[in-house]
């Protein structure tokens, strides 16, 4: 009996070890990744896209990262800055940065480069793109009093500073290249990142190898990465498939990952996450009857949102059923609470019969014919069009869908030229300054398209975004988030997209976030095999 | 001939200054430009006006547009397309790039469309209204009816399912490494091919049959000749003149227009360049590519007529 409960402990023991050991990083290795876009530059301070984040951002560092572990994708981690304090009044945070950090030239990174990089960005010279300037208007000014320290000063205490300090984009750049040219990023690759660059082939690939000197000792794991563009998700599929590649960071729809799933079986692992990526409705204040906020709650109050979650997540990327914030993440509304919201409700009858009732009080007719206009993008543009156009019929209005090319898209969005259009926005971590911007009115944010004046709402965006407690700050979040999508009914959010990973089960130490920004640094990541 | 020949080349110069107003007002015309495409499309918040016209004060698109125009205009005079609005580089690098693949391709699909056409062509006039006939007309139809892209598709999934591979990924040039090379290029040349000897071979067929019910060939079979000597050299040289104006067209088309079958195979070429270059709004690019495709219509067209009159001694240019 004692023999077999010695052999029964052994066993265990074995079974504990050995997943322990199979998740012992091993290095070598290539991974090849499809990225669906290409950069136009190289310069993360000017880009907005992902396409730059894939397959450049390996060749950097930022002063803070998210936790690669974390699935929020929200936790801040130390990168160039190895520690950070902040003053009591919340308008001072100190960096602390890292010694021994190299550029891929051989030179010391010091705190000198870290301020003439956010000099960059927060104070461009004239002449010099900076797409994030706008964040942070907030900051006074940006010392570097010794070589390890740097100091911004802020003329309010924030809420968000570190969040937007986690910035994918927000690349170290040396101070002396940009010194000499402001605009030399753009074309050149030069960071401290865990991969030096080999060669870009335009509209082929890049390719980067491991930076023997990196300052995370033992990292990165991979000896290469090639990051192959691929516009086509049919052939990015394929690629998957087929072994070519090890996986795509942006996300397959559903019936792409049941396909890669069904031929790879057990050597394909997916990942899942909500997506900070949503399909708004944006509704022109401009044009009657939707200066009317009944008109604008009825077309919130037709949706099915629950019904719909269940039925479009089997045939598109969104899924959850989300406020102003990604469920799952700090600041989101708990489902519960949230289906309180008209449009949210879970008994949708009652939600269709006061949208009819607030319809007749705003003497909207029974079968009021309206334009909706939508983007020319299959996924998920698409489904969700004309899943809205069904929602609205049922309520009795009559909706004519206009689809536009992607590039002329905001065009009539600009000029306030439409009536009801579909508008997105995706975030490169999920925060409430960053995801709530978008609906402050006209005058303070032009990319508003609901062309709206609420100065109730922009003073709650403003006491969040000053709010440093963060449970007081969720407050204010919740309040914000009633008036824009109950009381006012100034935009509709529709369903949070849903971000599906199916990559190789060789590759090991990446994490889904619901940002397909973060994670790209690929310095955990490593093949198994 | 040496007058027919100068009087052509001149010729392509209105033609192409033609082509490049149109293209030029036409871009114009299109809703939205490049730093709309850049910034707005990504969804970004913070960019503010100020950063918007900054960049298109760079790219010169505040300028007036007769000026746009005069100084493309001098640029190609000079054989500078200038740079690309998209990504700041070199066009003429950018199209270079992609033209090796381009290029190959085109002749690789054009090998096996003309391997297919004549051969089969010349066997369905022969035995006409014969179940040879009956399977080169149901072949070439096919080929007619199948678009070249969803060939591919078909190509690549049945790789993948059958023998669990699909062709590579990126380009590597012939001389680089042949092998690897083909492995790549064979399935899109098949898939482009196939669809192309439909059109040529429906043609071969029909010009064949027209030819052999001409006198001279009744009279060369009556005076007892050699049926293979009579197609060869009788009645191909008539026949082929409306097939090789076919197959040289389908050739500069298939320099820039094979855009669904390179995103199908994933292939970096000058089709996918023009088509993201024409989503981006990136003005100068896509002027660069249409005056090129126009520039390969003419002269493609140009050595077909010089092609005509060595191949029928009938022709002369004056």
């Amino acid at each position: 009996m004692k023999g077999c409960t010695r052999f029964i402990a052994l066993v265990a023991a074995a079974l504990l070890w050995l997943p322990a050991q199979a998740q012992t990083p091993r290095s070598g290795g290539e991974l090849v990744f499809p990225v669906p876009s290409e950069p136009p530059s190289y310069d993360g301070h000017r880009e907005e896209t992902f396409g730059l984040i894939h397959p450049i951002a390996p060749f950097y560092n930022t002063l803070l990262r998210t936790d690669p572990n974390d699935k929020s994708g929200t936790k801040p981690y130390p990168s160039i800055a190895e520690s950070w304090t902040t003053s009591s009044d919340g308008k001072t945070y100190t960096f602390k940065i890292r010694r021994g950090v190299k550029f891929h030239d051989g030179s010391d990174l010091t705190s000198k480069d870290v301020k003439a990089t956010y000099d960059k960005i927060v104070f461009p010279q004239a002449g010099v793109g900076s797409s994030r300037k706008g964040q942070y208007a907030d900051v006074a000014s940006i010392d570097a009093p010794d070589a390890t320290t740097v100091v911004f000063r802020l003329k309010e205490p924030s809420g968000s500073f570190i969040s937007s300090l986690l910035s994918p984009y927000n690349f170290i750049y040396k101070a002396d290249i940009l010194a000499k040219d402001p605009h030399w990023y753009e074309k050149n690759i030069m960071g401290t990142g865990p991969f030096t660059f080999v060669e870009h082939v335009k509209g082929s690939h890049v390719v980067g190898k491991k930076n023997p000197n990196y300052w995370d000792k033992g990292k990165p794991y991979l000896d290469t990465f090639r990051a192959v563009f691929m516009r086509d998700s049919a052939a990015q599929v394929a690629a998957i498939r087929g072994e070519r590649a090890h996986a795509q960071f942006r996300g397959f729809s559903p019936a792409e990952r049941d396909s890669i799933v069904n031929t790879l079986g057990n050597k394909v692992t997916v990942q899942e996450a909500p997506w900070d990526c949503i399909l708004l409705v944006a509704i022109n204040h401009e044009k009657k009857p939707f200066d009317d906020k009944r008109v604008r709650r009825a077309l919130t109050l037709a949706l099915d949102r629950h019904t719909g979650s269940k039925a479009l997540s089997k045939i598109a990327i969104v899924k959850e059923v989300a406020g102003v914030q990604v469920p799952g993440t700090p600041f989101a509304t708990p489902p519960e609470e949230l289906n309180k919201l008209a449009g949210y409700w879970t008994d949708i009858e009652k939600s269709r019969a006061e949208a009819k009732k607030l319809l007749k009080e705003a003497g909207v007719p029974e079968g009021f014919q309206f334009t909706f206009l939508n983007r020319g993008i299959p996924m998920p543009y698409e489904p969700l069009g004309v899943w809205l156009i069904d929602q609205w019929r049922r309520v009795g209005l009559n909706v004519t869908q206009q689809v536009i090319e992607p590039a002329a898209y905001y065009g009539p969005l600009r000029k306030g030229d439409f009536q009801v259009a579909m508008d997105f926005q995706c975030g490169y971590i999920v925060e409430p300054d960053l995801d709530m911007y978008k609906f402050l009115s006209t005058d303070r944010n032009h990319a508003n398209y609901g062309r709206y004046t609420d100065r109730v709402l922009d003073e709650l965006y403003d006491k969040q975004s000053r709010e440093t407690d963060p449970e007081k700050r969720k407050a204010i979040v919740r309040q914000f988030e009633k008036r824009l999508l109950e009381e006012e009914a100034h935009y509709l959010m529709t369903l949070q997209w849903h971000r599906i990973i199916p990559h190789s089960a060789k590759m090991k130490g990446w994490t889904v976030t619901p940002s397909h920004y973060l994670n790209q640094t690929l310095d955990t990541v490593w093949l198994d095999q | 001939m040496g007058t027919y020949i100068l009087k052509r080349l001149l010729a392509m110069i209105p033609t192409l200054l033609g082509v490049a107003v149109l293209i030029f007002v036409l871009l114009r015309i299109v809703p939205g430009d490049v730093v709309e495409a850049r910034y707005l499309a990504q969804g970004s918040q913070f960019v503010s006006q100020d950063l918007m016209n900054q960049e298109r004060a760079k790219l010169g698109l505040d300028k007036p547009l007769w000026q746009q125009f005069t100084s493309w205009m001098a640029g190609l005079a000079r054989l500078d397309f200038g740079v690309s609005m998209w990504t700041g580089g070199e066009i003429s690098e950018e199209i270079k790039l992609r033209f090796a693949l381009s290029l190959q391709l085109a002749i690789m699909a054009s090998t096996i469309a003309t391997l297919l056409a004549i051969p089969l062509g010349i066997l369905a006039a022969v035995k006409q209204d014969t179940w040879v006939d009956y399977a080169v007309r149901i072949f070439s139809i096919a080929g007619l009816a199948t678009p070249s892209f969803w060939l591919g598709i078909l190509m690549i999934l049945t790789m993948l399912i059958v023998f669990k591979w699909i062709p590579p990924m990126m380009f590597t040039p012939f001389w680089v490494d042949p092998w690897l090379n083909l492995q790549q290029l064979i399935w899109p040349a098949l898939a482009v091919g196939y669809r192309y000897s439909a059109v040529g071979t429906r043609m071969m067929r029909s010009a064949m049959l027209e030819v052999l019910r001409e006198d001279y060939i009744r009279t060369a079979r009556a005076k007892g000749l050699w049926l293979k000597l009579i197609l060869t050299r009788h009645a191909l040289k008539n026949a082929i003149l409306p097939v090789l104006t076919i197959i040289s067209l389908e050739f500069a088309f298939l320099l820039g227009g094979l855009v669904v079958t390179e995103q199908v195979f994933n292939l970096n070429g000058l089709g996918m360049l023009f088509v993201e270059a024409i989503a981006r709004r990136d003005y100068t690019m896509t002027q660069a590519l249409v005056m090129l495709v126009a520039t390969v219509f003419l002269l493609v067209n140009f050595f077909v007529d010089i092609a005509y009159a060595w191949l029928d001694p009938r022709i002369r240019y004056r």
